[in-house]
């Protein structure tokens, strides 16, 4: 009986656990840094019913930067076409931190750019290592998550964006 | 008749379960996070790897967040069996284990957290606790955490715990206390001021027994740390000023001396220009919640080295600089200039310069005791001998710590090649970071050059070359690395480095790998066999010595 039982309650504890990862994983809300140093929270991030690209990066990160001045050269027109938001999470801490905005700035970013100097946000996303780029649907929901760049992951991710601006189903 | 009754109450035990645990479990999201690192060992001399009698190291942490509504619990698996070769062996002295659970709450401006959490005050000058899982950096607090804003534009946090020690925890308890003002958000009236001001402070106290001890130690020490941040338009500014009463310890030989810290940042930045100019100056700052510590053990604040941070095998690995916690005086200047498309220098895409120079000297101190002698003496508070030395805060001295000039040049070249070149000259005392004793800095040169090129859609190639002239150490050494990407699922790299310049004829070795890695959504498995040069490799301020090795290696990452 006592098997019975807990094979039961795992049953349940699963399919509850199920039927919560299928009605989407909304972004956690956690305190970051604006470029100017004032608090910022993750639950804020949003774009309108439109999709958001959340990007981790860090100015130590050489591929990060690749992939994010990359899609610089076309974000405009991803901007125009789709909507799409990208928000560039820096994970530099107190060493690099003051280097964030010069470089951001020295590139010329449009990206809205927050900074987590401790991995809080890192941390809650379960982020391994950077770059690690997830898509948000018009929801809120994380839909897609990404790590490590190359040249021409950007292409795919954009086919998603395009998807998901179209409003279908990105599976 | 029994067994019907049982049934029964099973029956009923089974209903009112399920109908609990749906309502505790609904809307319970788990997600989570593997890394896994596993290396084998075959024995190689001439490159000096050491004998490991499993033949193999494996680590592996797993961590699972569960969240529903106002709370969110974690807990966080971690397995060395045993530990990759450069990791403590203490962490191999429990095979598995779970270092890291905590539950937190947030609502309407308070946030408790019970258990193990990171933390970091301002800078982190006085107070930060962060994990580096790569350089089995963990020195996590366990005890309580509260978080509060009474008003916007008002933060207040509290804690106290113990910090991680390996499998075990601090002696040292660490109570402290932070609170930031952002002056903007507080009064309406400068909402929309274009001047941005923060002003903040904190306080950290750490207890530890004084035990036995031939000496008289201060069980209690306090430290405190004030800071501002400014912000105009381009413009902006950071300065943190520390203080630590005295807290006699291995890393300053017991001396009576109080700890001070200062550290200013500049910055101005406008679309495609920005320069950021910082200086810090710290005296006998080392502090962790166990006054015996040494190395990278339970640190309490965090120092990071006020230089660049490389990202070129040859720059990063060989001579990085290590903050000096016990007094060193540093400078850094790094500018980013992207030069317009269309223009001469600019080509037709743009051209990115960016050069990065720091320099880190010693102090300029007067010793006043032999410091082996301390601990032979009596305690007398007033004493001026058991204050080791003496200096000024700001004062350099003759001892060159480290310097690092560099310059980065990127440029598109078409549609499918770019190009990087970078020029790097290091000054380093070895001695110093090292703990070797050549009596003689390293100066080396490193020049490097990388290319990408895209092929086809999803098809590119990476290819760099390094080249490092030193006199010094291991002399010169070349480095090439070719790398296949074939978007988004795959990429093949081989590497090889050549220590061609060393002195010693015997070591003048090969160090060649090769690796392929399958990546499908956040799901990463890499596979590389080859050489594993001995090397230092430092993320943010710590760093972690790599002993030579040879074998194959296995790397597997997953979100979910």
């Amino acid at each position: 009986m006592k098997s019975v039982l807990s094979v039961f309650i795992l049953a349940t504890i699963i399919s509850t656990s199920l039927i919560a990862q299928e009605s989407g994983r909304k972004i956690p809300a956690v305190d970051v840094k604006k470029l100017d140093q004032t608090t910022f929270n993750t639950g804020d991030i949003s774009n309108d019913g439109k999709p958001i690209i959340i990007n981790f990066w860090a100015t130590w990160c050489s591929p990060c930067k690749r992939e994010l001045n990359t899609i610089a050269e076309v974000y405009e027109d991803w901007q125009e076409e789709t909507g799409v938001k990208i928000v560039a999470i820096s994970i530099d801490d107190t060493r690099n931190v003051p280097k964030v905005e010069p470089y951001v700035n020295g590139q010329a970013w449009e990206y809205e750019v927050y900074i987590d100097p401790n991995s809080d946000f890192k941390r809650a996303m379960n982020v391994n290592n950077v770059p690690h780029t997830f898509l948000v649907d018009g929801n809120g929901n994380i839909v897609w998550q990404h790590n490590s760049y190359q040249p021409g992951d950007e292409d795919e991710l954009y086919e998603l964006v395009q998807k998901l601006a179209a409003g279908e189903s990105i599976d | 008749m029994l067994r019907k009754i049982n049934v029964l109450a099973a029956g009923l035990i089974i209903s009112a379960f399920s109908g609990f645990s749906q309502e505790l479990l609904d809307g319970i999201q788990i997600h989570g996070n593997i890394d896994i690192y596993g290396q084998t060992y075959n024995e190689d001399s001439i490159i000096g790897a050491p004998v490991v009698p499993e033949k193999a190291g494996l680590n592996a942490f797993t961590n699972l967040i569960a969240t529903k509504g106002a709370f969110t619990a974690g807990v966080r698996f971690e397995s060395y069996m045993p530990p990759i070769q450069g990791f403590d062996n203490r962490y191999g002295n429990q095979k598995v284990g779970i270092p890291y659970r905590y539950v937190n709450f947030v609502k309407e401006g308070l946030d408790i957290t019970v258990g193990n959490f990171y933390e970091q005050f301002g800078t982190g000058m006085i107070l930060r606790a962060y994990e580096a899982p790569s350089l089995g950096y963990d020195n996590v607090f366990d005890g309580l955490r509260v978080k509060y804003s009474p008003f916007r534009g008002v933060y207040l946090k509290a804690l106290a715990g113990n910090q991680r020690y390996y499998w075990n925890k601090s002696d040292g308890i660490v109570r402290a206390f932070d609170g930031e003002v952002q002056l903007n958000e507080l009064f309406t009236k400068f909402n929309e001021s274009k001047l941005r001001v923060a002003l903040g402070g904190s306080f950290v106290s750490k207890f530890q027994s004084a035990g036995i001890s031939s000496i008289t130690l201060p069980e209690n020490v306090a430290s405190w740390a004030s800071r501002v941040q400014m912000n105009y338009k381009g413009f902006g500014f950071t300065g943190e000023y520390a203080y630590k009463i005295n807290d006699p310890s291995s890393d300053n030989n017991f001396i009576y001396r109080a700890g001070q810290g200062l550290f200013l940042s500049g910055t101005y930045s406008t679309k495609g220009f920005g320069i950021n100019v910082s200086a810090k100056t710290i005296d006998n700052m080392a502090f962790r919640s166990d006054r015996e510590a040494t190395i990278n053990d339970l640190f309490i604040n965090y120092l990071p080295a006020l230089t660049r941070q490389h990202t070129y095998n040859l720059s990063s690995t060989l001579y990085p600089y290590a903050t000096q916690p016990n007094g060193e005086i540093g400078l850094q200047a790094d500018i980013i200039y992207k030069v317009k498309k269309g223009t001469k220098i600019g080509g037709k895409y743009g051209t990115t310069i960016q050069v990065n120079l720091s320099a880190i000297q010693g102090h300029d101190t007067t010793r006043l005791s032999n410091p082996n002698e301390l601990l032979t003496q009596e305690y007398l508070p007033n004493d001026p001998t058991r204050q080791g030395y003496k200096t000024s805060l700001f004062s350099v001295g003759d001892e060159t710590f480290y310097r690092d000039y560099n310059i980065e040049i990127t440029r598109k070249i078409n549609k499918s090649i770019k190009l990087k070149g970078s020029y790097i000259h290091q000054n380093y005392n070895i001695d110093l970071v090292q703990g070797t004793a050549t009596g003689s800095n390293v100066i080396a040169d490193i020049a490097v050059m990388e290319g990408t090129f895209k092929l086809a859609k999803k098809h590119s190639i990476r290819a760099e070359a390094q080249h490092l002239w030193t006199a010094q150490d291991q002399g010169n050494w070349a480095f090439a690395l070719l790398e296949y990407g074939y978007s988004p699922h795959w990429i093949v790299s081989l590497l090889n480095q050549y220590n061609y310049g060393n002195s010693n004829k015997a070591l003048r070795v090969n160090y060649p790998t090769a690796q392929v890695t399958y990546i499908k959504n956040a799901n990463r498995i890499s596979i590389g066999y080859g050489r594993q040069r001995a090397g230092i490799f430092c993320v943010g301020g710590v760093c972690r010595n790599v002993p030579a090795a040879n074998g194959l290696t296995v790397a597997i990452t997953s979100s979910f």
